[in-house]
């Protein structure tokens, strides 16, 4: 799936992963973990990446480790300028209550919310793949 | 399609109440900041958000309400929250919210607790 960098279209997004979590009966406050987190990917990569084709790349995967462990995985890819995530400060409600900089939150949710978290990043853009275990 | 968040409210006594429907992004943010700086104008000083028709709220659109919350802090007021689902009342505590704003499961509970606290 293909999204162009506009308002709201990271909302467009998240009814792909809402309908795929309902088909391996994920759980509805794990999906809405999932679509907080896809928001979350979206709207870093609308504000901060600059997308050279004005797009997000979007692939859902559904997948089973072992017998009982259905997961859903949602990569975000945008061929941005890329950042180095491991410079990035993590925030605190104490700084952010102290400052006026309210922002930079999104990674550390996208962590907080799902399972696990794979970023890679480099000239020819940024990858997120965010897993979410049933 | 818009996903656009509707804000309606209602004042009740010294306590304002604020409705939401719908996804709380910058827009959905900015539009709950200015009803709840339209009641603290007017000298209310203890709010209730409720968002039970919310089930996103984007990081921005918390960094909004955090500045809402700032100010009626600065105002001696109170502000609190209920309805919230289990993923926005845990994204609101990794963010810090309900260090500085009460949470409660239904508006009757957070007027219970607002209105005590302006008595």
């Amino acid at each position: 799936m293909t999204i162009p960098v506009a308002p709201e279209m990271e909302i467009v997004a998240t009814a792909q992963a809402a309908a795929l979590g309902e088909y391996i009966a994920m759980s509805r406050d794990k999906i809405d973990e999932v679509k907080l987190a896809l928001v979350e990917a979206c709207i870093n990569a609308f504000e901060h990446a600059n997308c050279r084709d004005e797009q997000l790349h979007l692939t859902f995967r559904l997948g089973r480790e072992g017998k009982e462990r259905e997961w859903l995985e949602v990569e975000v890819l945008d061929r941005g300028r890329g950042f180095n995530h491991a410079a990035i400060e993590t925030p605190s409600p104490e700084k952010t209550f102290a400052s006026h900089r309210k922002r930079g939150w999104g990674l550390q949710i996208i962590k907080s919310l799902m399972d696990d978290v794979d970023i890679t990043s480099g000239e020819w853009g940024t990858r997120i793949v965010m897993r979410k275990y049933k | 399609m818009s996903e656009t968040c509707k804000v309606s409210s209602e004042r009740r006594g010294d306590v304002a109440i604020l409705w939401t429907d719908g996804y709380i992004n910058n827009q959905g943010g900015e539009e709950i900041a200015r009803e709840a700086y339209s009641h603290l104008d007017q000298g209310v000083r203890a709010l209730v958000l409720n968002l039970e028709k919310t089930r996103i709220v984007n990081s921005i659109g918390i960094s909004i309400l955090i500045e809402v919350l700032e100010k009626v802090m600065d105002c001696k007021g109170v502000l609190a929250f209920c309805g919230l689902t289990p993923t926005i009342d845990k994204t609101f505590r990794i963010m810090g919210l309900a260090q500085y704003a009460e949470i409660f499961p239904t508006q009757d509970e957070a007027m219970k607790k607002v209105t005590s606290q302006t008595a």
